[in-house]
């Protein structure tokens, strides 16, 4: 019978039964930021034990850096300062490549590390953070662990694993105009439940995925964590080694026959199959405190748990779109790469935030990523619209304390947690997609992208 | 605390973890939903936790996917300092179930009205048997074998593993001619 692309990576990782009965995985790749694993640094040097292959050990400076420009290693949260310099001691002392604050290629974590070739096809690739299944956009199998996952698989190379079982999830046809890779997840979420992933490894297949660039891939895989799932990935193709092809730490030549092995064979059968309709897709906008709280952009709100409602401030069956917004914000390691920048600039071009809109941010995912923008004149077309243009990190996708937005403010986001508090106490949260957040922010309230969009069209 | 969902944002909030270590998390365990003001630190009477019957306690009842979100091990350190022994739920989220087993808390996943009916009541659990107890009643639960015996014997999972070193060394030796543009730090690394 036909393997699996988990299966083939699974195998092939696998070093050795224990005698309880798990397996204990090869790791090829662990990266650390300084909120979870300086944790896991501090508490190796504590028992004694020593990275086994330092190269391909990886840090950044991501969570918790202060965004605003001309940064050092202050930060906004109370405290914050000491987590940089403890994290990057125990980087030079433990010998791993840091990406430092103001490092050029500095950016969150699971932006940065496809930027640089560290994750390629067929690897293992671990870091103690959720959203570590972003890089499964790769093929690669990537999965977030925490922080005495990351010394065990620092010290001895490996993790003890059981095995998850499969599921494959195809979007057929055709994404419709103004529906994005972040649109899929949100339904795919929406139609099965936050706990609809548990246990399982997502392969995401159809010609809707192989359709989406290199970055609406990692959009997609970045909230297979919301899915509850243990990580997802997508087959490696043309455009996978395109992307990687050049980067830092990516090998010169691909060994294709290798890679080519790197899919799901055509008679391998999953533990689970869901099958979605692509071409119905819709701009989707959470309304709820979970990611499973999705509907269209033109839907009304359903009825759901009293406490969802009165945290939200929302009343089911009223309409989400009209509704008013105090903050927009655009980042994160799910949506603040270049593309994500471009099509959220073509939005907001010549046009202006509205008055309501207190405070607007648009975070880049990489300081790689800001140059290009810059490059490009996004900026420019973010200032004059009124959007404040940060240095690179995670900002306000989490309230870490310091900087945050007005009390109790309906902010409309890009980013994947729509959780009480996640974006600060009492912060109700929407996430969408740029487009959605751009067209939001201009309306000031939730607002339906195409409309916009079509008119961009019909202009040009 | 038979919600949900319940997120490591909320078991503990990221402005709560406010060192490097893990320790002086207890403080800030449920922050949102314990204190009417966090940073008074005023406590909301009507939270679980909060009621003189459970303070103590070393058992929480929860409802589906507990500890989903962020993978931080600090909504671990933080039950585990407050003196959580055992969880018991529906069903947990994966990073949190794992961070669990390494952290010497017992997650214990049962069916929702055997939940209900556990919730409030004085309960046993015995980890050899696999039992959850409360007067009278018995309820049955299913944990992997390694799980079981690390947490029974308090193995620590990297001096386990490292009794197979020589398995991973001849593993990475083969590897290295299989897949050599895995290894980054050149022949010795
Ligand atoms: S951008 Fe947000 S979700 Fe992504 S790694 Fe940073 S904090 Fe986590």
């Amino acid at each position: 019978m036909g393997k699996t692309l988990f299966e083939k990576i699974w195998e092939e990782h696998a070093v050795a039964e224990t005698p309880g009965g798990s397996t204990l995985i090869a790791i090829d790749r662990v990266f650390l930021h300084e909120r979870t694993g300086a944790a896991a640094l501090k508490r190796m040097a504590e028992m004694g034990r020593t990275v086994r292959d330092p190269s391909r050990v990886f840090a950044v400076m991501d969570h918790i850096v202060d965004t605003r420009p001309g940064r050092s290693d202050g930060t906004l949260m109370a405290g914050g300062e000491g987590f940089i310099t403890e994290t990057r001691a125990a980087c030079q002392a433990a010998g791993i490549t840091l990406f430092d604050v103001n490092d050029r290629d500095q950016g969150i974590v699971h932006v940065i590390s496809p930027e640089q070739g560290i994750v390629l096809p067929g690897l293992t690739l671990v870091a103690p953070d959720s959203h570590t299944c972003t890089q499964g956009a790769f093929g690669a199998l990537a999965w977030g662990i925490g922080s005495s996952e990351a010394e065990h698989a620092m010290v001895t190379g490996t993790l003890r694993m059981s095995r998850p079982q499969t599921m494959r999830v195809r979007f057929e046809g055709e994404l419709p105009f103004g529906a994005t890779a972040k649109d899929m997840i949100l339904v795919l979420i929406a139609a099965h439940g936050a706990g609809g992933g548990a246990g399982h490894v997502v392969e995401f297949a159809g010609d809707a995925v192989t359709s989406l660039d290199m970055e609406g891939r990692m959009t997609l895989c970045n909230m297979a964590t919301e899915f509850s799932a243990t990580s997802g990935l997508i087959a490696p193709d043309g455009k996978t080694f395109a992307y990687l092809s050049g980067r830092a730490y990516a090998p010169d030549s691909f060994d294709d026959r290798h890679w080519q092995s790197l899919k799901s064979d055509e008679d391998a059968t999953f533990d689970q199959e869901i099958v979605i309709d692509a071409s119905a897709i819709a701009p989707m906008v959470s309304w709820g405190t979970s990611p499973e709280h999705t509907i269209p952009v033109d839907g009304a709100v359903p009825h759901g748990p009293d406490s969802v409602h009165d945290y939200i401030g929302l009343p089911a069956e009223a309409p989400l779109a009209g509704t008013p917004i105090d903050a927009a914000f655009i980042g994160s390691c799910t949506n603040s790469r270049i593309s994500d920048l471009r099509r959220a600039a073509g939005i907001l071009k010549g046009k202006r935030i509205a008055p309501s809109v207190k405070k607007a941010l648009v975070v880049p995912g990489s300081l790689a990523v800001k140059r290009q923008a810059e490059a490009e004149g996004l900026d420019a077309i973010f200032a004059a619209a009124g959007f404040e243009w940060r240095m690179s990190g995670c900002s306000l996708c989490f309230y870490a304390g310091g900087e945050g937005f007005p009390a109790g403010s309906r902010v409309i986001s890009s980013t994947n947690r729509n959780f009480e508090g996640r974006q600060g106490p009492g912060i109700r949260t929407h996430i969408a997609s740029p487009e959605t957040v751009a067209a939001s922010a201009i309306a000031g309230a939730i607002a339906d992208p195409r409309e916009l969009m079509r008119e961009r069209e019909a202009a040009a | 605390m038979l919600r949900d969902n319940v997120d490591t944002d909320t078991i503990i909030p990221s402005r709560e973890m406010r060192s490097t270590g893990r320790d002086g998390l207890a403080d800030g365990l449920f922050a949102p939903w314990r204190y009417i003001d966090a940073d008074g630190r005023i406590e909301d009477p009507d939270f679980v936790l909060n009621c003189a019957a459970y303070r103590d306690t070393s058992i929480l009842a929860a409802g589906a996917n507990f500890g989903c979100g962020s993978s931080r091990e600090h909504a671990v350190w933080a039950l585990a300092e407050w003196g959580i022994r055992a969880i018991i739920a529906e069903g947990f989220a994966p990073i949190f179930h794992a961070n669990c087993i390494r952290n010497f808390i017992l997650p214990v996943t049962l069916k929702r009205a055997a939940i209900e009916a556990l919730a409030g009541e004085e309960v046993t659990i015995d980890l050899a048997a696999q039992e959850a107890r409360s007067a009278g009643k018995t309820h049955a639960f299913e944990i992997e074998r390694e799980a079981k015996q690390m947490l029974a014997q308090g193995l620590d999972a990297i001096d386990l593993t490292l009794t197979q070193a020589p398995e991973i060394e001849g593993w990475t030796a083969r590897d290295r001619s299989a897949r050599p543009w895995v290894y980054l730090g050149g022949a010795s690394a």
